[in-house]
């Protein structure tokens, strides 16, 4: 994804992947920010108060006693015109679950930092993706990282995705718990300038300060209208796939670093496929290089995308592909496989040549994957393919 | 405030809801809505209120109004104040604005008493108004924490075994004056000067205010609709809705009644309370009301002096 430097102003500073965020908020100067603390999240507010305290934004900052109260105050500011954000993880998520549906359903364009954590019970503070797999069709556009570098690109464009026209639609920036929250690394920050000039000014179509023109937010629709509304959400999120590229490359144009919905590692000829988002990428990275070395022809799809959902890229990109396993960070307790597994299934179904398909569970309360781990998935993935072995959900690194 | 100037003000809450004839919250927020003498953006829970004014593609709001959900009315609106400051303090807006949020009892008392709290403790700028009718109205009459003891709802049903509704309601105003906040009162609609007064004295409030506003729902209730309004004077006069404010901590009784009529008068009135008549009286539960009536309106007396 990191092409090449263009810019030799950027800053080479360590950062956690919460330190990098809340700067990145500080670098945005958003109009309100109303968050609850969770951990892991919390330091991100953290940190914005203390900009706050110090006088580098002057947002208006509303401590709220909730999560659900968070996302509600959040509403309202957006629904006034203006560009807001906040944070939160795992039961905090959860807790908004009800007005998460609401923003997206009165088109407000609001950035959430979300630090992926596991639900309870049993309560569990360390990473898997259940929380916002649980949220994952509120009409938010969900868009994950894998490291501090790239979850503060990722805010960066929210704000521009979520504030298009066409979108208008709330933006979860997702990152790893712990694992990249509260990893150190070397991240590259823009300057100050160079970010407020990225999002420019928030222009809402429609604001309740407008008092010359008024309009009233949230009506009752009966089965006259509902549908209309609904429907006008999933014609955003088709055109928020195009946006999402165009400030993707843009960025990379401005920046050198450039995103779409997925990062594809050593997949050109690769024959046997991961995909999985967040961190994970990263380890599997290592683990295509080893099998590289074993003769191996692996790869790496790494989705970056997951609402929106990429059909078409996504079958464009496992084409090449004899077998593929999807890595879930989260189950849906289905008994049919985890929730990138279902997507990337349905997906590929209507195609005549596509690869054979395993599922991985894993990764569940923060449980460590390796990249021994992760050449062990690669290995099965020729029987798959020769019919030695049959596709079913199966989970990894779990005493069964 | 003269009846006259009244008339010739344009109605920012405009005819054409779907609220029922004789709903006691269309004349509460016609009376609210005459005060407003700034721009003002309105906020509501989710209930009759919103389901009624703001239906799709019609609204009777002249004014912004955002509804959001059930619980979440004083959050919403403090988001909405929130812009409006740093809108403010940023230079891209010079108009003065005020904040009313309309929340039913069911929305302020219960599931919204949470966020109310928090966006009161937090100091918005913002004037809440309940809207009590003592029971969740809108489902189809179920028991609220403001419901009256001895009150028939549909999850209090009488019963061989019950006589309705067995704890006594929770005084939510006294809790909002316990926020410390720079103006709480306690109005009715049938007292409509007032409830003006003091949604003027609220909406002139340098923080958060509150008004607990009592507005009958007649379907619950079961009286006819012309009676709505007089119903609530007689509440007023049996001194089960005293009429009161706490103004920057200092407590005063706004209206004392000539006679304070028997509290029995008022629920007579009111098919919710009929099987406390028929086909017997229940004496003793009548006096045990009464009883806690008086020693409410005391209490509050000895707060008031």
């Amino acid at each position: 994804m990191i092409t090449q430097d263009k810019l030799k102003a950027e800053d080479f500073v360590a950062r956690t992947g919460n330190e990098a965020v809340a700067e990145a908020m500080r670098q945005i100067n958003p109009d309100v920010v109303a968050a609850y603390p969770i951990t892991p999240a919390t330091e991100i507010v953290q940190i914005f108060s203390g900009f706050l305290a110090d006088g580098l934004v002057d947002t208006e900052f509303i401590t709220v006693e909730s999560e659900h109260s968070a996302m509600s105050a959040c509403i309202g500011a957006s629904a006034a015109g203006a560009r807001v954000m906040t944070a939160t993880s795992s039961q905090g998520l959860s807790l908004m679950a009800e007005v998460l549906y609401i923003a997206s359903g009165l088109r407000c364009p609001i950035v959430l930092a979300e630090v992926n954590r596991a639900l309870s019970a049993p309560i569990n503070i360390h990473c898997d993706h259940s929380d916002t797999m649980a949220v994952r069709d509120s009409g938010w556009i969900q868009i994950y990282a894998e490291n501090a570098q790239e979850a503060y690109d990722n805010l960066i464009q929210a704000v521009r995705i979520a504030e298009d026209q066409e979108v208008k639609l709330p933006v979860m920036v997702c990152m790893d718990g712990f694992i990249i929250s509260h990893g150190l690394e070397v991240v590259r920050l823009l300057k100050d300038v160079q970010v407020q000039r990225f999002v420019g000014p928030n222009k809402p179509a429609y604001s309740l300060l407008d008092v010359e023109y008024p309009i009233t937010v949230g009506a009752l629709d009966f089965t006259d209208f509902y549908f209309e509304h609904r429907r006008q959400i999933a014609e955003a999120m088709e055109k928020a796939k195009t946006v999402i590229c165009k400030v993707g490359e843009e960025f990379g144009v401005e920046f050198g670093r450039s995103y779409g919905f997925f990062e594809g590692y050593k997949m050109e000829d690769a024959e046997y496929g991961v995909i999985a988002m967040g961190s994970t990428a990263g380890t599997a990275k290592v683990a295509v290089d080893e099998l590289r070395k074993k003769g191996m022809r692996a790869g790496l799809l790494k989705l970056r995308v997951f609402r929106p959902f990429p059909v078409t890229e996504l079958i464009n990109a496992t084409k090449g592909l004899k077998a593929m396993a999807v890595l879930d960070r989260a189950d849906t307790l289905s008994t049919n496989g985890g929730p990138l597994f279902q997507e990337v299934c349905t997906a590929l179904y209507a195609e005549d040549h596509r690869p054979k398909i395993n599922n991985y569970i894993y990764g569940l309360g923060g449980r460590d994957i390796t990249p021994f781990d992760l050449e062990k998935v690669y290995q099965e993935l020729p029987k798959l393919a020769a019919g030695e072995e049959k596709a079913k959900p199966r989970y990894l690194g779990v005493r069964e | 405030m003269k009846l006259q100037e009244l008339t010739e003000k344009p109605d920012l809450f405009t005819g054409g809801h779907r609220a029922c004839a004789g709903c006691g919250f269309p004349i509460l927020i016609r009376l609210v809505m005459s005060v407003v003498d700034t721009p003002v953006v309105v906020g509501a829970a989710t209930g009759c209120l919103s389901v009624t004014t703001a239906l799709y593609p019609y609204s009777s709001w002249r004014v912004p109004f955002i509804h959001n959900a059930f619980e979440n009315a004083a959050a919403t609106i403090s988001g909405v104040e929130a812009a409006y400051c740093t809108f403010k303090r940023r230079g891209r807006l010079n108009t003065e604005i005020r904040f009313i949020a309309f929340g039913g009892d069911g929305g302020t008392y219960d599931i919204g008493l949470q966020s109310l709290s928090g966006t009161m403790e937090r100091g918005h700028r913002i004037l809440y108004i309940c809207y009590d009718n003592g029971a969740y109205a809108n489902t189809g009459i179920q028991r609220s924490s403001a419901t009256p003891r001895g009150a028939n709802t549909t999850t209090t049903p009488v019963g061989k075994k019950s006589y309705g509704k067995i704890r006594p309601r929770k005084n939510l105003t006294y809790i909002m004056a316990d926020h410390g906040i720079p103006y709480v009162a306690q109005a009715a609609i049938s007292h409509w000067r007032d409830l003006m007064t003091k949604t003027k004295k609220a909406l002139e409030t340098e923080g958060p205010s509150f008004i607990n506003v009592m507005a009958p729902c007649r379907l619950s209730w079961g009286n006819n609709p012309q009676e709505t309004v007089d119903l609530v004077e007689e509440a007023v006069n049996s001194c089960c809705w005293p009429l009161f404010e706490v103004e920057n901590g200092k407590w005063r009784l706004n209206f004392k009644p000539k006679t304070k009529t028997p509290y029995h008068h008022w629920l007579r009135r009111q098919t919710r309370f009929r099987h406390l008549f028929h086909p017997t009286e229940n004496e003793e539960l009548i006096q045990d009301l009464q009883a806690e009536v008086d020693r409410n309106w005391e209490e509050l007396l000895s707060r008031c002096q």
